[in-house]
């Protein structure tokens, strides 16, 4: 089982080739190659507009392409037969649909559409795929609700039901997570890497939450400026820099993007710093978005490089300083910040001044003691 | 398919038929000249030689009467079904072949080609007039996808629809009213909606027509589901979109066609039965909504024209005004009902 599923997963079950899609003549994205190994989940991701949706319209077969070819499991997917087309490609996408008086169930059996006959009559092997498929995804007791009824992130499971009932060999999702609270979100990708680890599912889709894009994919493909920028791990994507130019985010207007956490951060208060937040291991956090909410510009220090705080006071902190990660706080480090600490109004100090400081950080008690000789305040948190 | 749905579809089958069986015994007893039940079956029964005394009677029930019944129950459930297949290609619930226009622009050339015909001293056989109708549809039904095609706001293409029936129904009035007087009557009588003098004739057509049509619709219902989804999913799933939907726009129009050809005109039934069923069954499927619907129209229909026939007798009121009375409301009933859904 496992060998075989491995040998599956070696084979490319989609490959895009010079493709070239758009509206009419006016090509949207071009010289689109890239390929999707089986059993693994690959996201595209880009700026709004970019031409994700036109890139997933196209491999779905809504658009024709302008240009070059798709091949699905070694065929030409757009030569391809309908039936054949939906025995091997099922998809997921963010167009509501409101059919009335159709219970979740006769929605997820939709998906048996290519295997059932003439008339649509449902065998007892479909009516266990169905079966199998809401219990997969954990809508058994969903299947006598009638689909309108249901909450957003329910209708979003028996869609996803149903594209398994169709027993594709590649998924493909138009952001699958919109509208979802984040317990369903998580639960989504969730079932996402379950079919593919275990059915061998190559799942392709769109997101926008970048930070989870970096925890589920495979692969990632980078689109902006029409055409693929960038594809690579998450790990060669989600780099500072490349996000940062992907979605043109300056740091002064908007704010800036984390990699470690994936996560997003508002710009800095401008101005010369008022406050200087001594802390770490995490405990500085809160003080730094409080700060930045109450819209004061502040300086942190001394913090490693490999703290916690680290990133947070790197992004909204008008100076960060720094030691580096492992080494005790240098000497030079202390006088760095007694030099913005003197023209701040008040000290706010987050560790314990019994037991907060360790070994490593030892010094910046010096900060606190100065701090009091040139009776500018400090506040402990 | 779960047992209880089995049972609910089973009961509402079962309720439909009975009430068609009811309103057929009705209705060929009632009018100017009261059949009594045992009449009725004496007469069925006797074949070609009746009762000398029943002479009347027979002539009545077996040449009006019988003839009328079958005309509404087979035009009203082929109504229906158009009105299904015109809300699937539309998705939108209130469409239907009156709402649309469609019935207005085969009602306008059915006139057109009765005038000429007439005019020549021609008589137009039952299948020429369907013909016609099927022309004066298949050209209503091309303006509203022309329509369709520029704007994707349902409400508009339904008052395009609206008006593109009110114009036909202009032309119409103004053709008929300036006609030559010779038959003017039932030309008159037949633009307003009614199945009066309904011609055996007429019923062998209509019953091939629909019978076909509806076998060729029975064998969608699996693509008309899955339509119900939405044109991506239904790609998705293997429908040949461009086809069906040319499927759907030909068997909808023949179905309406046929309707308008014999009986004229016959507002709101294609909206107002598909929405009861679907209520009465509590599901959308097309497997179960079709056949149900035919039923249900007959049904409707023939209930409908009991009323036409004998509310003010002996003056008859077209089939539409009653039908307008009941069919209207549940579209106002409808319309609400999605707003508050969306």
């Amino acid at each position: 089982m496992r060998n075989s599923l491995h040998a599956e997963q070696e084979k490319e079950v989609l490959r895009a080739e010079d493709l070239r899609v758009g509206y009419g003549r006016r090509p949207v994205l071009e010289n689109l190659d890239f390929s999707a190994a089986g059993g693994r989940i690959i996201t595209i991701i880009g700026p709004n507009g970019a031409g994700k949706s036109t890139l997933l319209k196209t491999l779905i077969r809504q658009l024709e392409p302008l240009g070059g070819t798709v091949f699905l499991k070694e065929q030409n997917l757009f030569e391809m037969p309908e039936q054949e087309v939906a025995k091997a490609m099922s998809i997921v996408m963010t167009e509501r649909v409101h059919p009335a008086l159709l219970t979740c169930e006769d929605i997820v059996s939709f998906g048996r559409y290519p295997y059932t006959g003439r008339m649509g009559v449902l065998s007892g092997q479909d009516r266990e795929k169905i079966a199998e498929a809401m219990r997969l995804v954990e809508i058994e007791d969903l299947a006598e609700r009638y689909f309108t009824e249901v909450s957003d992130g329910q209708k979003q499971r028996v869609m996803l039901a149903r594209a398994i009932c169709q027993e594709p060999a590649v998924m493909i999702l138009d952001e699958p997570l919109s509208y979802l609270d984040i317990r369903y979100k998580l639960e989504m990708l969730g079932i996402l890497k379950k079919l593919a680890m275990e059915q061998g599912i190559t799942v392709l889709m769109t997101l926008h939450e970048l930070d989870l894009a970096q925890k589920i994919s495979d692969r990632v493909i980078c689109v902006k400026d029409g055409g693929i920028v960038f594809e690579g791990t998450p790990d060669e994507v989600f780099v500072r820099e490349r996000m940062e130019w992907l979605y043109d985010l300056k740091e002064e207007d908007c704010g800036s993007y984390l990699p470690a956490f994936g996560s997003l951060e508002l710009s800095r208060r401008a101005g010369t710093p008022a406050v200087f937040v001594i802390g770490g291991a995490g405990s500085g956090i809160p003080v730094y978005r409080q700060l930045w909410r109450d819209g004061i510009c502040f300086a942190a220090g001394v913090i490693s490089r490999g703290d916690l705080d680290y990133p947070v006071a790197e992004a909204l902190a008008q100076t960060v300083v720094v030691s580096e990660p492992f080494e005790p706080v240098p000497e030079s480090a202390v006088k760095e910040a007694l030099q913005i600490l003197q023209n701040c109004r008040t000290v706010i100090c987050t560790l314990d001044p019994g037991c907060g400081f360790g070994s490593l950080n030892a010094r910046n008690r010096r900060l606190i003691e100065q701090a009091e000789a040139w009776n500018i305040p400090v506040e402990y948190r | 398919m779960r047992a209880s749905d089995k049972k609910r579809y089973a009961a509402g089958y079962l309720i439909l038929a009975v009430l068609a069986v009811i309103l057929v015994m009705i209705t060929v007893n009632l009018g100017s000249v009261q059949i009594a039940p045992g009449d009725v079956l004496r007469i069925l029964s006797g074949g070609g030689n009746t009762d000398p005394q029943l002479q009347t009677e027979a002539e009545i029930l077996l040449n009006i009467r019988l003839p009328r019944v079958l005309a509404a129950l087979i035009l009203g459930g082929a109504l229906a079904v158009s009105g299904v297949l015109l809300q699937t290609f539309f998705s939108n619930p209130i469409a239907g072949p009156f709402v649309l226009g469609i019935s207005s622009g085969a009602r306008l050339v059915v006139a057109l080609v009765l005038i000429a015909c007439l005019s020549k001293g021609v008589i137009l056989h039952s299948a020429g007039m369907a013909l016609a109708a099927f022309a004066g549809s298949m050209l209503a039904m091309g303006f509203v996808l022309a329509i369709s095609g520029r704007v994707k706001n349902m409400s508009v293409l339904i008052v395009c629809g609206v008006m593109v029936g009110y114009l036909c129904s202009a032309v119409t009035d103004f053709l008929v009213t300036f006609a030559d007087d010779t038959n003017i009557v039932s030309l008159h009588d037949w633009s307003l909606g009614s199945f009066s003098g309904i011609s055996w004739e007429n019923v062998r057509v209509m019953t091939l027509i629909t019978a076909a049509a509806m076998f060729l619709t029975l064998l969608q219902v699996k693509p008309i589901g899955a339509y119900q989804l939405g044109e991506t999913y239904a790609a998705n799933m293997g429908v040949n979109i461009r086809s069906f939907r040319i499927r759907l726009v030909l068997l909808s129009s023949v179905l309406s066609a046929c309707v308008t050809a014999f009986a004229g005109p016959i507002a709101f039934l294609g909206v107002a039965v598909p929405h009861l069923v679907r209520n009465l069954f509590r599901t959308s499927k097309p497997a179960v909504i079709i056949p149900a619907s035919f039923l249900g129209g007959g049904t409707f229909c023939l209930f409908c024209d009991l009323i036409a026939r004998t509310a003010f007798a002996p003056a008859e009121i077209s089939i539409s005004s009653v039908t307008s009375v009941f069919g209207a409301p549940i579209v106002i009933w409808i319309m609400m009902k999605r707003r508050k859904e969306n």
